[in-house]
């Protein structure tokens, strides 16, 4: 009878996996109002989840309640979203809450909620389809109403950052039954027809419901499948749509949107500016560098190797010119020597027979010669003094030293007889040291 | 290269400019190269500037209900 009885325990662990396993408690989506609300010093939510008739055990881990984007109180109706389980320890079952929103909305939230998940599953918010954005676009379309306030926004910001982009907008309805088409309609045109190369995609704030078409599914694939990196920016920082997650981009607000499409001109001016600082530096460092190799090769023992290689080559030059010099000079010597040596041989040969003859021979006619020519000199010289002194003996003018006088005639001859002058006539008697200018007085004739 | 560069988008003159910067950087560039990339790095700036400095060429327009696209003034009303 005892084998009947179970344990609590394996009772609860049995009801917890049927539990488990049912699909339906795996996911349950829950309208109710919020009762003994407690916040857990931990950050967890426990509550109880009533209508008119029930009421339901909950808790709400700090990990999922942290992205509510309301308070949660007493006789609040909300819309939750969770998972049914057993708390073992105590044999209660429990909702453990995994979303919740605040009741009002419930149909629409459903669909979202719905929506989101197909589209995840089916890839539409992957990372890896994401498109990147342009850092320097050209063109940008703008899929928004024309008369918002977030088109203003937009392009107020763009003028202000980067006022050189070419902007279109492409005008669409925002909200409405007809707001869907429209934006895939506009996102289509832009694909087929624009070259824009970044679309910013949204309106400002509004309610859920005025957002709505930025939460459905027509929207939602136009933008997956734009070619055009999409910026989604659908009304303020804390709504979020499906296009927000489709899209490449999200931005909390229009404003935003323009922030992440376009760079800041200033900035970027600023960037050029230290970038072309940067090649400036870089190519003055390398040039720098250059000089200073080039300095460094210059002062290297290779590059100094030619000119001392030329001051030896200059040595060796002066060592061989000395050595030729000397060479010559020797071989000079040598040949002397040689040649006087020759001679010497030379002179040996020839002394003894021509050469010593014929200058024994010379110099003894020249001695002959010179003999004879002194002899015949002495000879020639005694006959001339012998004339010569005949000469003095014969010279009237020795004669006149020992009185003789020499008369002329005025004609100039010697008076020689005295035929040759008259009385009264006119003589010049020449003596040793004058003459007399004399007239003859008398002439007296000898007897012969 | 006058042409060619014309038609270059900001963002290839900026590509091509950190390119630039980047490879005389790296150092391990002839000198003949490096002077080369700085002339042509001096181009791509002033070309860049350029293309900054280029703001009457800003338009906007509106795709008006005859599909032709019209200058657009903001306009203030909601």
């Amino acid at each position: 009878m005892n084998g009947r009885y179970l344990t609590v325990s394996a009772l609860t662990k049995y009801i917890k996996r049927k539990l488990s396993h049912d699909p339906h408690l795996k996911e349950v989506w829950l309208r109710g109002e919020i009762s003994n609300f407690k916040l857990h010093s931990r950050g967890h939510m426990y509550l109880s989840i009533k209508d008119e008739k029930s009421r339901i055990q909950a808790v709400m881990f700090a990990g999922n309640n942290r992205k509510l984007k309301f308070a949660p109180e007493n006789g609040m109706n909300v819309l939750i979203r969770g998972e049914i389980n057993v708390y073992e320890p105590m044999g209660n079952y429990q909702l453990y809450i995994q979303d919740m929103q605040p009741d009002g909305i419930g149909a629409l939230y459903l669909a979202f909620e719905q929506l989101k998940e197909k589209l995840q599953r089916e890839g539409l918010f992957d990372d890896s389809s994401k498109k990147e954005l342009p850092s320097y676009p050209e063109h940008i379309g703008v899929i928004t109403s024309q008369t918002g306030a977030a088109v203003r926004d937009i392009l107020t910001t763009i003028k202000r950052r980067y006022p050189i982009v070419k902007v279109s907008i492409i005008p669409v309805l925002v909200q409405g039954n007809s707001a869907a088409a429209s934006v895939d309609k506009a996102i289509r045109y832009a694909n087929e027809q624009l070259d824009c190369d970044v679309l910013i995609v949204g309106r400002g704030g509004g309610s859920i419901e005025d957002l709505w078409s930025f939460n459905e599914e027509l929207v939602a694939r136009a933008i997956h499948s734009s070619l055009i990196p999409i910026i989604s920016a659908v009304g303020h920082e804390t709504d979020t749509t499906i296009s927000d997650f489709v899209a490449d981009v999200r931005a909390a607000t229009p404003t935003g949107a323009a922030e992440v499409a376009v760079p800041s001109l200033k900035e970027l001016s600023e960037q050029l500016k230290l970038t072309t600082q940067r090649l400036t530096r870089a190519v003055t460092v390398k040039r720098a560098e250059a000089n200073e190799r080039l300095t460094r090769l210059r002062k290297s023992y290779a590059f100094k190797y030619p000119e001392q290689l030329m001051k030896q080559k200059e040595q060796d030059l002066d060592r061989v010119l000395e050595q030729l010099s000397k060479s010559i000079h020797d071989l000079q010597k040598q040949k002397n020597d040689w040649l006087t040596h020759i001679n010497k041989r030379l002179n040996q040969q020839h002394t003894a027979s021509d050469v010593q003859v014929s200058r024994k021979q010379l110099s003894k006619l020249t001695k002959q010669l010179t003999g004879n020519f002194n002899m015949q000199f002495r000879i020639k010289k005694d006959q001339f003094h012998t004339v010569l002194d005949k000469l003095t003996l014969v010279n009237p003018l020795d004669i006149m030293k020992r009185g003789y006088a020499i008369p002329y005639t005025q004609g100039g001859n010697v008076l020689k007889s005295v035929n040759q002058t008259k009385t009264g006539g006119l003589l010049t008697v020449k003596v040793q040291d004058g003459q007399l200018y004399c007239t003859v007085n008398e002439i007296e004739e000898d007897e012969s | 290269m006058t042409n060619q560069e014309s038609e270059l988008t900001f963002e290839q003159a900026m590509e091509q400019l950190e390119e630039l910067v980047e490879k005389l950087e790296a150092g391990d560039v002839p000198l003949e190269k490096a002077i080369q990339y700085y002339q042509d790095g001096m181009k791509l700036s002033k070309l860049c500037n350029e293309k900054l400095g280029r703001v009457e060429e800003q338009m906007q327009q509106v795709l008006n209900e005859h599909g032709e696209f019209v200058p657009y003034e903001v306009q203030e009303d909601e």
